[in-house]
């Protein structure tokens, strides 16, 4: 055991990705595998796990008390940072990624390392779609939205049922609401290759150091925070994952 | 160094697979944690503490590293009665429920859902920062009689687990022993606080919060032999054990056994680390150090 008391940081940027989005850059830069996450402390409020989208930054969507602290920080607030935390991805061969949401962030800094080939980035609609700029010019870029305001009209799932051959694919790193990637798990599964996929999930965390359970999936008992928080899909085949998670208290709910 | 026999333990009125019992709160959140940690060593295992109703916990941070230990306060998070799931497939397996609660009364409630089906109960009369419950009530031996007495009565196993907050920590073992308690745990997290000194303020979401780890073995150590001499009920000795010579101190103190907590932090494999260097085929029943520098 070594001292792992959060590391203080002073926000220098402040991104608006989109309406609900936005991306806070650190003074300093953490040394992070793409994929890895850290515990982020708002001061007063809560810790939160959060994945880096680069080595500096968080990429947050507005979605409960501590995320609200976190998007109405300003530029010279601070913040505390325990990580990084968990395995992240492990790149091989040709490389596909998908993103549904703000999913995106922790898949991020695997095409700004330049080992994605191909990238399908979904959203609800056009203004929430998050990188895309960016990841236009790293990746063969696919977008999918929900309502149809920008590129594929649909789920991420319609564009890999009617543009990808994923058997085609080394490794499928896949970031966004679990029931989105539950599709995906599914149609790796049906393909016989669910080993190829590498699932990030999310789970209510307490420690983020694999100690007190909160986070631990059905039927194995494995820790998202420490023998995650990437999963291949073999891992997750026939697990609680797309079924249910469980809350702070520990109880079941639907995912 | 010395080594043990292998083969199951009885200690106070449980069977437990070997020495080293996974502690209360660590990776017990679930029934499936909880066979992840027996499939990795433990001789047994205790859950998190359940209380009479649900609880989110506090705030975070909730646990920081420290050098040589761990500092937590998650505030008794628990799904109360719907644990109960969590555990039915763990049926014939030494799982050891662990109960809170602000009264004897609520203590009670919390042992009545578990009665048919649990090997033993473990009272958390010591944990010390939720506020009304724990160490508050762990360090009145009248309470701490009253809440034994209440769960001992459904006549299955109960240990009580103390606090090492108290000043003279015999006093607290007479009375679970005096309440019926079939064995006592010693100890819980010791009080301590870290402060972020960029952000002057303490880093534990609730300020204060327990001490456990390595740093806190010797004080661990401490309340076993004192409780070795002031009763006469079996020892489990927790707090800081991480190695095989750690339990063999432990028992040499007055434990019968001991829980680990903390040390999965460094390996979750730590059960079958200690257990290879703790067993041999010629090693020493355990009676035979069990109290032994008391001597
Ligand atoms: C994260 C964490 C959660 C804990 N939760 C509980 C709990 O719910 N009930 C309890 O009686 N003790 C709880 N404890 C205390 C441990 O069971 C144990 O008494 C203490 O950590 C000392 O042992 P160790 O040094 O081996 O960890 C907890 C400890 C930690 C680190
Ligand atoms: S958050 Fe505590 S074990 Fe994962």
């Amino acid at each position: 055991m070594h001292d792992g008391m959060p590391v203080v940081v002073t926000v220098r940027e402040i991104i608006d990705e989109t309406p609900t989005i936005r991306t806070i850059r650190f003074d300093h830069p953490f040394s992070i595998r793409p994929g890895q996450f850290c515990m982020v402390w708002a001061p007063g409020v809560d810790e939160i796990p959060m994945g880096y989208s680069s080595p500096d930054t968080i990429t947050v969507q507005r979605v409960g008390e501590a995320t609200a602290a976190l998007t109405s920080l300003a530029v010279g607030d601070r913040l505390g940072i325990r990580g990084p935390f968990g395995n992240g991805f492990s790149p091989e061969g040709r490389l596909l990624a998908i993103a549904g949401g703000v999913g995106v962030a922790p898949l991020y800094p695997l095409a700004a390392a330049g080992v994605v080939e191909t990238f399908i980035l979904g959203a609800r609609t056009a203004e929430e779609l998050t990188f895309a700029t960016p990841l236009a010019a790293l990746a063969d870029l696919r977008i999918a939205t929900d309502d149809g305001t920008a590129g594929y009209h649909g789920f991420v799932t319609g564009i890999i049922d009617e543009e990808i051959d994923l058997s085609s694919y080394d490794t499928i790193c896949v970031c966004g609401p679990e029931m989105m990637m539950k599709g995906i798990l599914d149609r790796l599964d049906a393909a016989g290759i669910a080993g190829r996929g590498q699932f990030s999930l999310h789970r209510y965390m307490k420690c983020g150091v694999g100690v007190c359970g909160s986070c631990s999936i059905d039927p194995d008992g494995l820790r998202v925070c420490k023998d995650g928080p990437v999963f291949t899909g073999d891992q997750i085949l026939n697990s609680e994952f797309g079924v249910y998670s469980r809350d702070a208290s520990g109880r079941k709910k639907r995912p | 160094m010395i080594t043990l026999q292998k083969g199951p333990v009885h200690i106070g009125g449980i069977t437990l697979h070997n020495h080293l019992i996974l502690a209360a709160g660590v990776l017990g959140t679930t029934g499936a944690s909880l066979g992840r940690m027996l499939r990795l060593g433990a001789g047994g295992v205790v859950t998190k503490s359940i209380g009479p109703e649900p609880k989110a916990g506090h705030s975070g941070p909730c646990l920081i590293p420290l050098n040589g230990g761990l500092l937590n306060a998650m505030g008794l998070p628990n799904p109360s009665r719907d644990y109960l799931d969590e555990i039915t497939h763990l049926r014939d397996e030494p799982v050891i429920i662990s109960i809170f609660g602000g009264t004897p009364e609520e203590f009670g409630e919390v042992a009545s859902w578990f009665a048919d089906t649990a090997v033993g109960f473990e009272l958390n009369l010591s944990c010390p920062h939720a506020e009304g419950y724990g160490a508050a009530i762990g360090a009145d031996p009248a309470i701490v009689r009253a809440c034994t007495e209440e769960v001992a009565a459904y006549g299955i196993p109960t240990w009580v687990k103390l606090t090492p907050n108290v000043t003279d920590i015999g006093v607290i073992g007479r009375a679970a022993e005096e309440g019926g308690a079939s064995a006592i745990v010693a100890v819980n997290t010791v009080r301590g606080m870290r402060i972020s000194i960029d952000l002057r303020r303490p880093v534990l979401g609730n300020r204060f919060g327990g001490i456990s780890g390595p740093m806190i073995f010797p004080i661990a150590l401490r309340c076993v032999y004192d409780l070795y001499d002031a009763c006469s009920l079996p020892i489990i000795g927790c707090g800081g054990v991480s190695s095989a010579e750690d339990v063999i101190e432990m028992m040499m103190a007055g434990a019968s056994a001991v829980q680990i907590g903390s040390a999965v932090y460094d390996d979750i494999a730590i059960f079958e680390q200690i257990a290879a260097s703790l067993y041999a085929d010629d090693g020493l029943a355990a009676d035979e150090i069990v109290g032994c520098a008391h001597a």
